[in-house]
């Protein structure tokens, strides 16, 4: 009985180092707060394209096509990293790039996408921020997966790696996809 | 003459309680038209997480983003939308985690049941050792009772 007085704290504190030990392990990771959009439709938006700012892209003249939705700006230092990879994924044509440049400099972008190449087949331009909002986005880069319906199917945060193109993102594209139809403008 | 000079401390006290903050902020709080609005507009910003800087609240974040959640939570303020409205519409967009406060769901049962049962569980060991105490203290007595007799 006597034993037992030091075993039973001793035990609670053991246990209490496990949960704690857990509770830090997966602590708020920036990376793990999952999106509730997935399996939602993706928000409707019409903006200013970058390229031609008479022009708008909206969600109505993506409808029926898959697409990634990807937010970005030039002042996002990961946005940089991952454009090598964006670029590998207008090479593979599987799957057109809408780009978001959220709250950026239209001239900045610019010369940034003629001196590294532009992947995007369309641009929308979110001036205040207000969009990325509608999208949940809390950094960038973050990409959507967005199918025919409309739908968000999945969502990647950080610049894509190209691990996360060819085991997240291929693999929830339907086979026979064809090359970026119709989204390019 | 008196008379005069308490409405004018009065007034003077008023005016002071009107012209001072009511609370403190480390980001100047955007102005609502009224003070109503003010109020939820405060008590809403007060309630969302920061998404980038995640312990602390959209009110004391100094980031662009939080800026910008701010402006949407005041226009949807003066669009007439409720807090109710403006909550489902944050959480729809970054989830439950943008509230400091998550709802009882069958998700969160176990955030807000953990503690109730940690307590349960103490005060029933707590029970056990006073009453432990008190046979021994009740023996001791007695024992004090037999070598003193």
């Amino acid at each position: 009985m006597s034993r037992l007085r030091f075993i039973i704290p001793l035990a609670a504190f053991a246990l209490l180092v496990v949960v704690l030990a857990i509770g830090i392990r997966q602590s708020p990771d920036k990376d793990l707060i999952p999106s509730p959009l997935i399996g939602k439709p993706a928000p409707a938006f019409s903006l200013p394209s970058l390229t031609d700012p008479g022009q708008r892209v909206s969600s109505t003249q993506l409808q029926g096509h898959w697409y990634l939705f990807n937010v970005w700006g030039t002042w996002c230092v990961s946005c940089r990293e991952e454009h090598d990879m964006l670029l590998k994924i207008k090479q593979a044509g599987v799957i057109p790039l809408v780009g978001l440049d959220w709250k950026d400099d239209r001239g900045d972008a610019l010369s940034f996408l003629k001196q590294a190449g532009d992947p995007y087949a369309t641009i929308a331009v979110d001036q205040d921020g207000s969009e990325a909002i509608m999208w949940g986005v809390y950094g960038a880069p973050e990409t959507f997966l967005v199918n025919p319906q409309g739908i968000v199917v999945y969502k990647y945060i950080g610049p894509i790696t190209q691990q996360a193109w060819e085991q997240q993102i291929l693999p929830r594209l339907p086979m026979g996809q064809t090359p970026s139809a119709g989204a390019s403008s | 003459m008196t008379a005069r000079l308490c409405t004018f401390v009065i007034a003077a006290l008023v005016a002071a309680l009107l012209l001072a903050p009511s609370a403190v902020y480390a980001i100047a709080p955007e102005q609502m038209p009224t003070p109503q609005l003010e109020a939820r507009y405060l008590a809403l910003i007060n309630g969302f997480r920061c998404m980038q800087c995640q312990d602390e609240s959209l009110a004391d974040s100094p980031v662009d983003l939080a800026a910008d959640m701010r402006r949407q939570v005041r226009d949807m303020l003066l669009q007439g939308k409720t807090d109710q409205q403006i909550r489902d519409f944050m959480v729809s967009r970054y989830g439950y985690f943008i509230l400091f406060k998550p709802p009882f769901v069958l998700k969160t049962a176990w955030l807000w049941l953990t503690p109730g049962v940690v307590l349960l569980v103490g005060v029933l060991i707590a029970l056990r050792v006073i009453r432990q105490r008190a046979a021994l203290a009740a023996a001791d007595m007695e024992d004090n009772d037999l070598t003193d007799a």
